[in-house]
């Protein structure tokens, strides 16, 4: 009896020091690879990750007013820094977890060519992207049209989504023909979803690194340590590669 | 104050939208409120309800609703495509209908609510004295509910104003177009230019305190009257 209970009580406290719990702030271009990086991470770690999704720089809005996020992964390289700048990061956590590659997509078969050339012919009604101002798949789709000569003749036709997420959506209920949005929403186990698709070369625009941090929330959480190793492991980094991105 | 040409240009959008959406519902507003407030019909109760329904109904709701509706899968966007207009998401009509969806009833209660108070007996009189339903209307009814169209107007612009979650779903925040003024905040925010988030949404809160300040010392001594 005596060895049973203190088997229960080891049970006990073990299940404590591996059950933690940790808060995590997802760039919503991230959402799909994340939660299935979530599920691996509860089954193999025990933790358990609970996400939100949605703008960067409406996430900076609410971590530096006190949110209770403990782990950031942006959909940049420069809010993590800011955070970190200004104390709400833990120095020397921050790393790129995912490059993100830009993609021309449309909902229909056969809309978008190869080489993104149906840019060209503006048969189209609107051209949805992220707002360029706040998310970096938006501003690289600028870059794109701007290095195409295109972005005087495309621009009256840009409707802006919210995040990422929106943009998608905006094509995807057919309300606009086409839309920069990132590769991994389209994306899945090294294909495409459906629609059709220019996948942007990366020589069009600054490459878009997307760095996670522990938030200064998670300092002491072992959880949120433990989800930042996860993500630097092959399991992860599979996932990650396997909804399109590149690894740095 | 140093708004810049954006703003400028969104609070100048904003002031467009609420005021055209107000004069529509003055005008498909004040049918219905007469007809709730007269009606016995059993189908009253529905109607009543379905007017009310923006008051409770997430925005996001709405929102997904007109964007699919109006899109160019959609019943309405169907129609306006077969009528040569395109689709609306994404264009400032667009924002007019959602408007008044989202702030009727804004508008029909408080005329429904004067139109009640008035009454049978004034009617009565001007039945007697062989008036028209349409000339009692507007000599009678329009004169005595004036109180109720301030009020419902004011309500209405203000609301349409405060709109966001919708124009936010089916906007696609278009600079000109669609970028109204809470939207503009909201970009401000995202982008972390507080100084300017804070220049405009002062603006907007001293606005939305005035109107309410005007509502509100107007009707205290009507009361008393009555």
């Amino acid at each position: 009896m005596k060895r049973l209970s203190a088997l229960f009580v080891t049970l006990l406290t073990a299940a404590g020091l591996h059950a933690g719990e940790v808060q995590v702030a997802v760039a919503a271009n991230f959402t799909a690879p994340m939660q299935q990086i979530a599920a691996d991470f509860a089954r193999d770690t025990g933790h358990k990750a609970v996400l939100s999704f949605g703008a960067t720089g409406k996430f900076y809005a609410q971590i530096v007013n006190g949110a209770p996020f403990e782990v950031f992964l942006a959909a940049d390289d420069t809010t993590p820094a800011r955070l970190e700048k200004e104390g709400h990061a833990v120095p020397g956590s921050r790393f790129t977890y995912a490059v993100g590659k830009l993609v021309l997509w449309s909902a229909k078969a056969d809309f978008v060519d190869a080489k993104g050339d149906v840019l060209k012919g503006g048969n189209f009604n609107k051209v949805s992207i992220a707002n360029p101002k706040t998310a970096p798949y938006g501003a690289a789709a600028v870059e794109t049209l701007k290095k195409l000569n295109l972005l005087d003749a495309v621009q009256p036709k840009f409707v802006q989504g919210e995040n990422i997420s929106q943009t998608l959506q905006f094509v995807h209920t057919g309300n606009a023909d086409l839309g920069f949005v990132a590769l991994s929403q389209v994306f899945k186990d090294g294909k495409l979803n459906g629609g059709s698709a220019w996948i942007v070369p990366g020589e069009f625009h600054e490459p878009i690194y997307q760095d996670a941090a522990i938030l200064a929330k998670g300092k002491d959480n072992a959880a949120a340590t433990a989800l930042l190793a996860y993500l630097k492991g092959d399991k992860a980094r599979a996932v990650i590669r396997s909804f399109g991105y590149d690894l740095r | 104050m140093l708004l810049t040409d954006s703003d400028l240009q969104a609070i100048w959008l904003t002031i467009r939208l609420a005021g055209i959406t107000t004069l529509i519902l003055l005008l498909i507003g004040t049918p219905i409120a007469w007809w709730l407030a007269r009606s016995r019909a059993w189908w009253k109760g529905p109607v009543g309800a379905v007017v009310a329904l923006p008051l409770v109904l997430p925005p996001s709701v709405l929102g997904f609703y007109l964007l699919l509706a109006m899109g160019p899968n959609g019943p309405f966007g169907q129609l306006t495509q077969s009528l040569g207009l395109g689709t609306l998401p994404f264009t400032f009509w667009g924002l007019v209908i959602a408007s008044v969806f989202y702030s009727l009833p804004f508008m029909v209660q408080p005329l429904q609510n004067a139109f009640e108070g008035i009454g049978e007996r004034p009617l009565e009189v001007a039945a007697t004295l062989r008036a028209s339903p349409v000339d009692t209307f507007f000599s009678v009814v329009l004169p005595l509910a004036r109180p109720g169209f301030i009020t419902a107007g004011i309500l209405t612009f203000a609301h349409t104003v405060g709109e966001f979650g919708v124009v936010l779903m089916i906007g696609g925040n278009i600079p000109g177009v669609t970028r109204v003024a809470s939207v503009q905040i909201y970009d401000h925010v995202e982008a972390m230019e507080y100084a300017d988030a804070h220049r405009l949404a002062a603006v907007m809160l001293v606005f939305s305190f005035t109107v309410l300040l005007a509502m509100y010392t107007r009707r205290s001594p009507a009361r008393k009257a009555a």
